[in-house]
């Protein structure tokens, strides 16, 4: 509890009416007579989680977070204004500053990546238009640059790209493992999902039993594709010892790398395989609880997964006796608000549970202090979806594609310089070069690609028959991160696209600590002044302070934000792409 | 039949995990951290977000050592010591990294009244300078909204400890609370209202643990204004607040025969170094210059 | 403290802040601890935040309150009827300590017997709070592993203040919650050092540690180092000394660091009666209301900053107090004036010691004998009884309740106690309760805390719950006349809805500004000596409209 003070403000008719159509009918505070109130520490902080979700309701009734729509929020929840505030203040998409000059959406148009080149354009198109623009990190479509997403008033979020059909690249299937369904299957039918083999793997996980479940998963030697490449069947066992009665479920759905969609063309065309897996992963670590964090710029995406959660729990296949198992299970959706950093695992959950999206220190892991300081197993979806195939055809004949190190396939998202951008599902081992023919090859003359994202590194074409392995991008010094390949062509100014990335992690820095904070900033000073220069000519002091500031992020930071911040620029420096002396 | 004893009077035996620290091998209490291990060593570790009295956040950074077998540095200040961690607290890295951290502060904040980080800057080899006049700064006035405290945000390092005093760690008033991202971060009540409009209570436990003075009592503030702070001459009393029945410990700061700030020691079992408004502030119709006798 | 001394033969908290952070249940019982004794209450907070339940009982929902599960908003002096109908609800629930009540209580049966009425439902009509919320606490009450009573004025300002501490004890004793860790009673003390007062002897019928001016025996001993014969009938209280001087029996008052003129439930005669003295001599660090009214004003030096010695503090807790700065003008500590005038009156007792003086009390005072000075710096203060210098101190007290053999002392005794409510009942003309309280920034009378420049005083105003207020047609903030049967004062109101309907609240902190304790009831606990604060009646009226 707190000493609750509110200013004067007060809500007007629809924030209220927005908030109490998210809260439901739970208060933190109950005044049941005129001499008793129940209220409390946990009945506070039970409710918290609500807060995230009555902010966006405000931000789309006033397209702000007005004062008096917070403190109206907070009294209903309880929570102090000054946190709220705080919460709120963090996300890209509250406004906070001041109430708008105008009753319409806002235009979030992309201004990184393959979307670079063509912002300018489109922004000035909006505002031509009379419309409202917020240039944004990454939308996460880069394959159909220039990505723009509409924050709705008073109505939906939109994407107009959401209107054309989707057509996998890889058209006629073959070897494909976690893609197979997309395009094929109807994303809005259960049916139809069973039809091509749902819930065939849920039915055998549960006959299994959940030693059977994780002994498959750590032969299979998956590993997670959020990023960190941790062996899945080790987390999944560790939260399944873990003690504890409540125990989550969570899938890491903010995808806000850089260069990475391939979440969202899963759950947009394949959603069910998501709650399936996520329902196995359930069965087997004992959780009765799930949530998807989506990035809160996925509209199609969220109601496609909110949809299937529904068919699902119809079919009684999500709810108290899921699939006839005896076992409960069900999955709430969380929208992220704009926060690269809300992708990182604690962060996330800080974020589900209504406070600033800042990572936590570890250890103590999620897998025993997750969400609400429960045993929590996170994954991301393509993690997730990788689980099908072990269940239903056994560690063994997984491990027949990829290599030992990297069994399996790998879904990478191709953008930029190649004829067909798209997400490609491919054996771990295919070289670089392999994955660029199968996009229909570069266009124009390849300057470089920047494997795993903002948070990877450049290679050039000397690397292009790099296998794509963890253990080869490891030993060469670079990352495949979350699957991205963005390709680009000797047309692109990288000092320029440098220097963008150098922005990205000053705004997406959280700020908690020091290295980081500080040292986004003082890199992206570096680049500023390097792209002022033309990009050429960075004295040796200057190469040295990045050297400097690069390390110090890699090894002093809290996260895997701070410590991949510096990456990037200094492939760039190191392989002579930007920096050299004219 | 027997109820339930004392349990500090049951003498219940304190288990302890080995850690090896700088070659030596140190006895740490069971839920100790490495940074308790360090003191139990005599090795001196700058610590900045760092408080006895608080929960450790472990974002300033300035506090990391080397753990073997560990990719990154850990921060010493919170990260519990398990039996056999090997550690390193003078390693090439951990003062490259301390120092970077400090040489990161030093070029945005103003660390003018931070004597402690100012003497670490010196023994890491920080050089702030290196990134030119142009560096971008916190860049705050000063907030004066009332007679007991200003907050002069320039001289913020962010380390979360007046939140955590004014959360729950101790106040549970939550006035207070970060707000914006990155370099943009501060601290700030509800949409920056001022201070007095806000839920504050003006206990000032947040300006006790400040760590840069950037959080000031309003009376230090005016005799700095005054050039007339003089920590050398004044005189640092304990005695017990004599407002309610429960006995807070205070500590009184007096220089000239004056008053010029109250605090209370963390260790004290009764406040942990915390105290209302009235033991901290209280105290102004002590001052001669006041008096009505 | 009497109703704890009668029950339990010691006049002090029982447990130690640390409690609370370790315990189950917490009750805080007529207690605005969040403002009145915010340290300790943030000791309470970590016992919330470490999972304890609290119930809040208070017929306003403070700000302490709104920090609990369950607020249970009392009607103004119903607090025996309440505590009545949790005893009754335990037994009758068959969720008393029977092994406890049995070996270490005495008059169960009785009890048991003076509750019988009580029923949830008749518990419900005289508190007003709904029975289910009473049943609940009551519940939770008795099942916590460990649980604890906490209260302040809301349960001591009463006319029948000795009857309600008497009934939260019973609770105690029904549960077996005192006497062990974590468990207890624990009365917040308003003042600094009312306890280490208490402690210190300054009670009418008593000599340092808790000794009883009539037992021959501890007098003899006192005689003996004092030097002098001592009186050994007790003395009388300061209600009874304003009796005294309204019948002419007292004639000379000599007031050390009280300021009655300001602080006495009815002023108006409090103020009258002191005039009317034939010598008053008042010594204190302020020129008071008091101290204007007197013949001989003795200034003084202020104990907690300018002078040395100990103070004791509601977890028993004996600490130093050190003189941090030096008087100003002729201001003398107080012991030094004490000397000063035995030497006028013929006795040098030499130069004034603090440290000489504490050591002559370890040795009359058992309980005060293992605190030397050197343990009191070096152990941040010792908690009594602390009775040699081997002995730690006492963290809680009553453990003898748990011995086997009660350490040969009789088993605590059960209260058989009657809900009276308020002495001054509503009626037509005066329909709505006042209490009265301390605000957070401020403190008694103001005469100190008003000395410092708080952004968070906003003045005494009166409190209304707002419909009470429309329905008179008063705004929020528009002054009004306030009367009860003693006097009238005008003050603003201002709109409160943490209040019930028919209630109002004021502090007390401003008399310069608002004569609150004109209002205030003159009814009196006899046996406690203090006054109702809490329970007045009043009237509130719209000003006359103020011709131009
Ligand atoms: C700044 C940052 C952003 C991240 N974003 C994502 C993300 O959007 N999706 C994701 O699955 N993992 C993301 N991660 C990785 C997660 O922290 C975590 O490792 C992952 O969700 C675990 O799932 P996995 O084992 O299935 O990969 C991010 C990590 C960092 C440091
Ligand atoms: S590394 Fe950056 S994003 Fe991660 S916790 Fe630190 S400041 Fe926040
Ligand atoms: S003075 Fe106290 S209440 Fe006010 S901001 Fe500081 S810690 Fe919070
Ligand atoms: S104001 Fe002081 S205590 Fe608060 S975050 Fe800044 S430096 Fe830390
Ligand atoms: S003192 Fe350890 S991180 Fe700040």
């Amino acid at each position: 509890m707190a000493d609750l003070k509110f200013t004067d403000a007060v809500a007007s008719s629809g924030e209220r009416a927005a908030v109490e159509a998210v809260l439901g009918d739970e208060r933190a505070l109950v005044f049941e007579h005129p001499r008793l109130v129940r209220g409390g520490t946990r009945r506070r902080h039970r409710l918290r989680h609500m807060l995230l979700p009555a902010l966006h309701a405000l931000q789309n009734e006033a397209g702000w977070i007005s004062k008096g729509g917070l403190n109206y929020v907070c009294e209903e929840l309880q929570v102090p204004p000054a946190e709220a505030y705080g919460v709120a203040s963090f996300y890209e998409m509250f406004r906070v500053d001041a109430a708008p000059n105008h009753d319409g959406p806002v235009t979030h148009v992309c201004i990184d990546g393959p979307c670079r080149a063509g912002s300018t354009e489109a922004i000035a198109t909006v505002k031509a238009a009379g419309g409202h623009v917020h240039e944004s990190p990454c939308l996460g479509q880069c394959e159909r640059p220039t990505a723009v997403f509409i924050q709705g008033r008073r109505g939906p979020d939109m994407v107009a790209a959401d209107a054309d059909p989707f057509i996998r690249p890889q058209q006629d299937g073959t070897g494909l493992r976690l893609l197979q369904r997309l395009g094929v299957v109807d994303p809005n039918s259960l049916d139809s999902y069973r039809e091509h083999g749902g819930y065939v793997a849920l039915t055998k996980a549960i006959t299994m039993g959940p030693d059977a479940v994780l002994a498959e998963l750590s032969d299979s030697g998956l590993s997670g594709r959020g990023g960190a490449a941790f062996p899945t069947g080790f987390k999944w066992s560790a939260v399944r010892d873990a003690e504890g009665d409540t125990k989550h479920v969570v899938a890491n759905c903010d995808e806000s790398e850089p260069g990475t969609f391939k979440d969202r063309t899963i759950m947009e065309n394949d959603p069910f395989s998501l709650i399936e897996a996520m329902t196995i992963a359930a069965v087997t670590t004992g959780s009765e609880n799930g949530w998807i964090y989506i990035r809160g710029e996925y509209p199609l995406a969220t109601a496609r997964i909110e949809n299937a959660i529904d068919q699902a729990r119809s079919a009684g296949l999500l709810g108290d006796d899921v699939a006839g198992s005896g076992m409960t299970f069900d999955i709430e959706v969380r929208r992220g608000a704009g926060a690269y950093i809300c992708g990182e695992e604690t962060a996330l959950f800080n974020s589900i549970e209504g406070f600033r999206g800042e990572p936590r220190n570890k250890p103590p892991f999620p897998t025993t202090h997750g969400l609400f300081n429960q045993p929590t197993a996170i994954n991301n979806p393509e993690t997730l979806l990788n689980v099908l195939p072990i269940v239903l055809e056994g560690a063994q004949d997984y491990r027949c594609i990829g290599t030992e190190g990297s069994p399996g396939t790998r879904l990478f998202c191709l953008s930029g310089a190649v004829s067909t951008p798209g997400t490609y599902e491919m054996p771990f081992g295919t070289t670089l070069r392999e994955l660029l023919t199968l996009a229909g090859g570069v266009t124009g003359e390849l300057q470089a690609v920047l494997l795993g994202g903002a948070a990877g590194s450049f290679v050039t074409a000397a690397s292009l028959d790099m296998p794509l392995t963890l253990e080869d991008t490891r030993a060469a010094g670079t990352t495949l991160g979350s699957g991205v390949v963005m390709v680009f062509d000797t047309a692109t100014d990288l000092t320029d696209m440098c220097t963008r990335i150098a922005e990205f992690f000053k705004n997406e820095s959280c700020g908690q600590c020091v290295p980081c904070r500080v040292g986004a900033v003082r890199q992206h000073e570096m680049m500023v002044d390097l792209r002022s220069k033309n990009g050429v000519g960075l004295a040796p002091d200057k190469r040295q302070l990045h050297a400097d500031m690069n390390s110090a992020m890699a090894d002093a930071s809290i996260c895997g934000l701070g410590h991949t911040a510096g990456s990037a620029v200094a492939s760039a420096l190191a392989l002579g792409l930007i920096g050299e002396s004219s | 039949m027997t109820g339930t004893m004392n349990p500090s009077e049951v003498g219940v035996s304190i288990r302890t995990v080995t850690i090896s620290i700088d070659d030596v091998d140190v006895k740490v209490p069971e839920g100790g951290t490495v940074l308790d291990g360090c003191k139990a060593a005599g090795i001196d570790t700058p610590t900045l977000c760092y408080s006895e009295n608080l929960t450790p956040v472990n974002v300033c950074r300035v506090c990391v050592v080397e753990l073997e077998g560990s990719r990154t540095l850990i921060p010493s200040c919170s990260r519990p010591a398990e039996e056999g961690m090997v550690i390193h607290t003078d390693s090439g890295r951990v003062r490259h990294s301390r120092k970077m951290v400090l040489e990161f502060l030093g070029s945005g904040v103003d660390l003018s009244q931070a004597d402690d980080m100012n003497s670490w800057s010196e023994h890491y080899g920080a050089d702030p300078d290196r990134y030119g006049p142009a560096a971008e700064k916190i860049n705050e006035e000063v907030k004066i909204q009332d007679d007991l405290y200003i907050r002069d945000y320039d001289k913020c390092v962010l380390c979360y400890k007046c939140v955590e005093a004014c959360g729950d760690d101790a106040q549970h008033t939550f006035a207070i609370s970060v707000s914006g991202r990155g370099f943009a971060a501060r601290i700030s009540t509800e949409f920056d209202i001022a201070l007095p409009d806000s839920a504050c209570v003006y206990c000032g436990n947040c300006v006790a643990v400040c760590p840069t003075n950037a959080l000031q009592f309003k009376t230090e503030w005016d005799l700095r204004e005054a050039a007339n702070w003089k920590p050398e001459e004044q005189t640092v009393t304990t005695t017990v607040c004599s407002y309610c029945g429960v006995g807070c410990n205070l500590e009184m700061h007096v220089q000239d025969n004056t008053i010029v700030k109250v605090t209370s020691p963390n260790d004290h079992s009764v406040t942990n170094g915390n105290l209302c408004i009235k033991g901290r502030f209280g105290w102004q119709y002590v001052q001669p210059t006041i008096t009505t006798r | 403290m009497v109703g704890l001394a009668t029950v339990l033969g010691a006049g002090g908290g029982t447990s130690s802040y640390q409690e609370i952070e370790e315990t189950d249940v917490i009750l805080l019982w007529g207690s605005n601890a969040r403002e009145a004794h915010p340290i300790f209450f943030h000791h309470l907070l970590k016992g919330i935040d470490n999972g304890a339940t609290m119930y809040a009982v208070d017929p306003r929902r403070t700000s302490s309150a709104k920090f609990a599960d369950v607020w249970l908003g009392l009607e103004v002096g119903s607090d025996v009827a309440l505590a009545n109908t949790v005893a009754r609800e335990i037994i009758a629930a068959d969720l008393h300590n029977k092994d406890f009540v049995a070996h270490s209580t005495r008059g169960f049966d009785r009890l048991k017997e003076a509750v019988e009425p009580y029923t949830l439902e008749r518990g419900s009509e005289l508190t007003g709070v709904p029975a289910e919320a009473i049943r609940e606490m009551a519940h939770a009450y008795a099942t916590a592993e460990t649980a604890q009573i906490l209260w302040t004025l809301g349960i001591t300002e009463h006319h029948n203040a000795v009857d309600n501490v008497l009934a939260l004890c019973n609770l105690a004793l029904l549960t077996g919650h005192v006497g062990c860790w974590g468990s207890g009673l624990v009365p917040l003390r308003g003042q600094n050092n009312v306890q280490g007062g208490g402690d210190m002897g300054s009670l009418p019928d008593q000599l340092p540690g808790f000794q009883k001016v009539n037992d021959d025996v501890a007098r003899a001993k006192f005689e003996a180092v004092y030097g002098v014969e001592l009186n050994p009938n007790p003395g009388i209280h300061l209600t009874l000394m304003f009796e005294a001087m309204e019948r002419g029996e007292m004639k000379a008052v000599y007031v050390i660091g009280e300021n009655p003129a300001d602080s006495e439930a009815d002023i108006h005669h409090a103020r009258k009666m002191l005039e009317g003295l034939d010598l008053l001599v008042v010594q204190d660090i302020f020129m008071t209301r008091t101290a204007e009214m007197a013949d001989v004003v003795l200034p003084a030096a202020i104990g907690w900053v300018e002078s040395n010695g100990t103070v004791t503090s509601s977890e028993r807790r004996v600490q130093r107090v050190r003189a941090a700065v030096t008087p100003p003008g002729e201001a003398r500590d107080d012991i030094q004036i004490i000397f000063d005038i035995a030497a006028r009156m013929g006795h040098d007792w030499g130069t004034p010691d603090a440290e000489q003086l504490w050591d002559e009390l370890r040795t009359l005072s058992p309980m005060h004998a293992g605190m030397s000075w050197d343990r009191l710096e070096s152990e941040g203060g010792l908690q009594w009884p602390c009775p040699n210098m081997d002995h730690p101190g006492s963290p809680f007290l009553h453990s003898w309740l748990w011995a086997d053999d009660l350490e040969g002392r009789e088993p605590a005794p059960f209260s058989a106690l009657v809900h009276q409510g308020p002495k001054e009942q509503l009626s037509e003309k005066f329909p709505l309760r006042l209490t009265t309280g301390r605000a957070l920034d401020s403190y008694n009378t103001g005469v100190q805390s008003g000395g410092y420049n708080s952004p968070i005083r906003y003045g005494d105003a009166l409190d209304m719950n707002p419909a009470d207020a429309t329905s008179m047609g008063i705004q929020d903030g528009e002054k009004v006349q306030v009367s009860s049967a003693r006097g009238t004062v005008e003050m603003a109101v201002r709109y409160q809805p943490d209040i019930p309907e028919g209630l109002t609240f004021t502090t007390f902190h401003f008399p310069e500004l608002v004569d609150v304790n004109v209002m205030t009831s003159d009814a009196w606990d006899k046996r406690s000596g203090t006054a109702e604060f809490k329970a007045a009646s009043i009237r509130v009226d719209k000003l006359k409209a103020v011709a131009l």
